[in-house]
């Protein structure tokens, strides 16, 4: 957390306890550029990187519900919202999915709407 | 930061540049986003991108940094006026973040931001929030990201 903070989110709530405890967050937490990217390595470890990705043209939505702790649990339920064929190009689709990162107590921290871009399985049998 | 009632919408800044080198991105790609067009030229040219790229991730992540060191210069530039400086808080989120073209081995992205809205916080007296719309353009003058962002922005205290 603070590794990442150090680099790309220097602010006392991500860095540094005592001042943490002043902020409007309460106490050390994450940075949510933090959660983004750990969420990014959870959809790759578990799907993203055995599949035809093309990565994603960007993000609709992400929602910062409540902070991430040192020592907080993740876990990140996906929930495919929607699929369809691109309109442009035969070889790929559009997946778009709801992802809700909870912490142990099973409370809501994240959600983040998103459609990556995956390739067709067999993209000459697609009628343009 | 400014306090919430001198933010003024309309108003534009630059918020700082970055080249990004391949070395910073595979260093990113390796921690959080480990996609081969992110981490292996070859397969990088193979890929519809053509070249290796940073992840989108990491191009979201600079910008974050490039923003709190250019308030930290514009805090201490208000500080050495004597002036007051306001609690810029947390996000509560950020919108149609659009990933608009790769960003290379090399790119230099200039970021900047504007302000599109303002409000005060319904939840949170001594608080305003803050809707801005952050970019990032390369050296062609391309445009590689975009998103819109919200920030609480502490109050000026009213008189007692």
């Amino acid at each position: 957390m603070m590794v990442f903070a150090a680099e790309f989110d220097p602010q006392p709530m991500h860095l540094d306890e005592v001042a943490a405890r002043a902020t409007m967050m309460g106490g050390l937490c994450a940075s949510g550029w933090y959660v983004c990217s750990i969420l990014m390595r959870m959809i790759a470890d578990a799907f993203v990187l055995d599949s035809s990705s093309m990565g994603a043209p960007g993000v609709d939505e992400v929602k910062w519900l409540l902070p991430v702790r040192p020592d907080d649990e993740i876990r990140l339920r996906a929930t495919v919202a929607d699929v369809r064929a691109s309109n442009s190009r035969p070889d790929m689709g559009f997946v778009k999915f709801n992802f809700e990162l909870f912490n142990a107590a099973g409370q809501r921290v994240m959600t983040l709407t998103t459609s990556l871009m995956m390739g067709r399985r067999d993209p000459k049998s697609v009628a343009p | 930061m400014k306090f919430f009632e001198d933010v003024v919408v309309g108003e534009r800044f630059e918020v700082g540049r970055h080249t990004f080198t391949t070395d910073n991105i595979k260093a990113f790609a390796r921690r959080f986003d480990p996609q081969l067009f992110h981490l292996d030229e070859a397969a990088a040219a193979r890929s519809h991108f053509g070249a290796l790229c940073a992840s989108g991730w990491h191009t979201a992540a600079v910008w974050m940094r490039l923003m709190v060191e250019h308030q930290r210069r514009e805090d201490d530039a208000r500080r050495a006026r004597g002036e007051p400086v306001a609690v810029l808080g947390p996000s509560p989120g950020f919108r149609e973040l659009k990933w608009l073209k790769p960003v290379y081995i090399g790119d230099t992205i200039t970021y900047s931001t504007e302000v599109i809205e303002t409000r005060a916080s319904s939840s949170r007296p001594g608080w305003g929030l803050m809707t801005i719309r952050n970019t990032g353009v390369n050296q062609k003058g391309e445009p590689v990201i975009s998103f819109i962002s919200v920030a609480f922005v502490e109050r000026r205290k009213r008189a007692a």
